[in-house]
């Protein structure tokens, strides 16, 4: 292989990434021009927020309970090593709120919406239930996209608070059941060590975090290919972009609020 | 007064369209026949602005397409989809009202509900099929509805993609029947893309075959079976032998 063949080989999928990322980012502020500007699908919001915000409330529960739990234990059995047992409950309280609450809620609700609605959007593409909106004179991004990016980015931050109360909560039960803590010693460590701001700082990822799974569910269904290898292949590229981004996003909000 | 002129549309290295010239006057139902893959949905696509031909113009009375107000261009036309594409999370009635329920003169729900009641019946269904979803419909039902919604809105111009591909022979005739009776009733401009030779004779009152990208033969229905154009000749009467190849 020559030299300018291998610059190729390289350079081919550098310009295909950057004209991704041009095209996420175009879509993307195509949604954010239309959330503002008539008409308004509230109908359409209100069946997103349900979707979306409502119906992933069992998942994110679960995944917060145990891992508050585990994190219990993992804190407690590190913290003996210096006999710092006792940081359990403003460790707990810290980690859920800052990182594990916003980003594992983020990405149990990417493996469930994004999916779902690039699956969705994407049927509705090969069936041409999206050209049949065109001519029905509506705006496919407005009437599909634009209610279910802004019911993700409202229902994250509710998803985040609540899954950082449960994830608290497991804590706290692992916390006075097998690590013998007292319970109200327990949760007023909990409430003297916690801030605002570390609530505050994992419910503003959780809105990007909602923003970023709606978006990649929406463009990628939105750009499914035919058939129905088309659309799994949409649907598989929405979670794994989604869940890629949220980690990436989170990595650059952590050093913006946290680092100074 | 539909009319296009040397309209070409390539997607990659594949030329769909070669230059199509063709004039569909209003009030009259001109069908499109040609073989499959050659760019039949593609050019009503174009028409419709789904799909941005390369070169070559379109307008709609006079006026080109790409430069019209889109809303009004679109208020005029509706369109039945080769499958419905009906949404599937919409009732039966909400599909059907669904452009009445919106845009500045839109209706109230319950008015909305009547009128998409009313062309329900118009189409041959019954008013319990109203709140029924698409999914628990037959395919010539999901036809009708598809028919129905694109009347609702009482437009100048309907497209007929395939109308009565996949249903049987009975079913297909209702629609083909249900089709020419709306059209003279509305003295609408009709466009159908279509394989079924019944449907052309049903349906048309022009017909123009779509080869190569072009068109090569286009005239009234009644004169399509005295043609000396051999492609023509081949594909209405289905003739595996002749100028039109066939993949074996």
């Amino acid at each position: 292989m020559t030299a300018t063949g291998a610059l190729a080989g390289l350079g081919r999928p550098v310009l295909a990434a950057f004209a991704a990322i041009g095209r996420v980012a175009m879509f993307a502020g195509a949604i954010v021009g239309h959330i503002l500007r008539p008409p308004f699908y509230f109908r359409e919001l209100g069946h997103s927020l349900m979707q979306i915000g409502w119906f992933s409330l069992p998942v994110v529960g679960l995944t917060a309970i145990f891992t508050g739990g585990a994190l219990a234990l993992q804190i407690y059995a590190g913290g003996a090593r210096f006999n710092a047992e006792s940081v359990v409950p403003s460790i707990v309280a810290i980690g859920m709120t800052r990182e594990l609450g916003p980003v594992l809620g983020g990405l149990m609700v990417a493996a469930r919406v994004a999916s779902s609605i690039a699956a969705e959007i994407g049927t509705m593409k090969v069936t041409e239930q999206i050209d049949a909106l065109v001519t029905l004179s509506t705006n496919p991004l407005k009437y599909l996209a634009v209610p279910r990016v802004l019911a993700a980015t409202l229902a994250m931050p509710f998803l985040v608070a609540t899954g950082d109360a449960i994830g608290i909560m497991g804590g706290w039960l692992v916390g006075i059941t097998r690590l013998d803590f007292n319970s109200a010693t327990y949760l007023k460590n909990t409430i003297d060590f916690l801030e605002a701001w570390d609530v505050g700082s994992g419910l503003v990822k959780g809105a990007v975090f909602g923003f970023i799974v709606a978006l990649m569910g929406c463009y990628h269904g939105m750009n499914s290919a035919r058939g129905a290898q088309g659309v799994g292949r949409a649907t598989k590229s929405a979670v794994v972009s989604a869940s890629v981004l949220i980690l990436a996003a989170n990595y650059v909000l952590t050093e913006l609020f946290f680092t100074s | 007064m539909i009319t296009l002129a040397a309209v070409t549309k390539t997607f990659g290295s594949n030329q769909v369209l070669r230059g199509v010239d063709l004039t569909i006057a209003s009030g009259t139902s001109m069908v499109i026949i040609g073989g499959s893959g050659t760019g039949k949905s593609v050019l009503l696509k174009c028409i419709l602005g789904l799909v941005h031909h390369d070169s070559g113009s379109i307008t709609l009375d006079g006026q080109d397409v790409t430069k019209a107000d889109r809303d009004a261009f679109l208020a005029r036309f509706g369109m039945l989809f080769q499958g419905g594409a009906l949404f599937d999370s919409l009732r039966v009635w909400e599909n059907v009202a669904f452009r009445l329920m919106r845009g500045a003169k839109a209706l109230p729900k319950a008015e909305a509900r009547e009128a998409a009641i009313e062309k329900l019946r118009r189409v041959g269904l019954k008013p319990e099929v109203a709140d029924l979803f698409p999914a628990e419909l037959s395919g010539g039902m999901q036809k009708r509805v598809g028919l129905a919604r694109a009347i609702a809105a009482e437009p100048e111009i309907i497209f007929f993609d395939e109308p009565t591909t996949g249903l049987d022979p009975i079913m297909a005739g209702v629609i083909n029947d249900l089709i020419r009776e709306i059209v003279v009733e509305m003295g609408a401009t009709a466009m159908t893309i279509t394989h079924d030779m019944t449907s052309v004779r049903a349906i048309a009152d022009n017909v123009a075959m779509l080869h190569g990208g072009k068109i090569r033969w286009t005239g009234p229905v009644s004169e399509m079976d005295a043609t000396s154009d051999p492609y023509v000749q081949q594909f209405i009467h289905g003739r595996a032998e002749g100028p039109i190849e066939s993949v074996r």
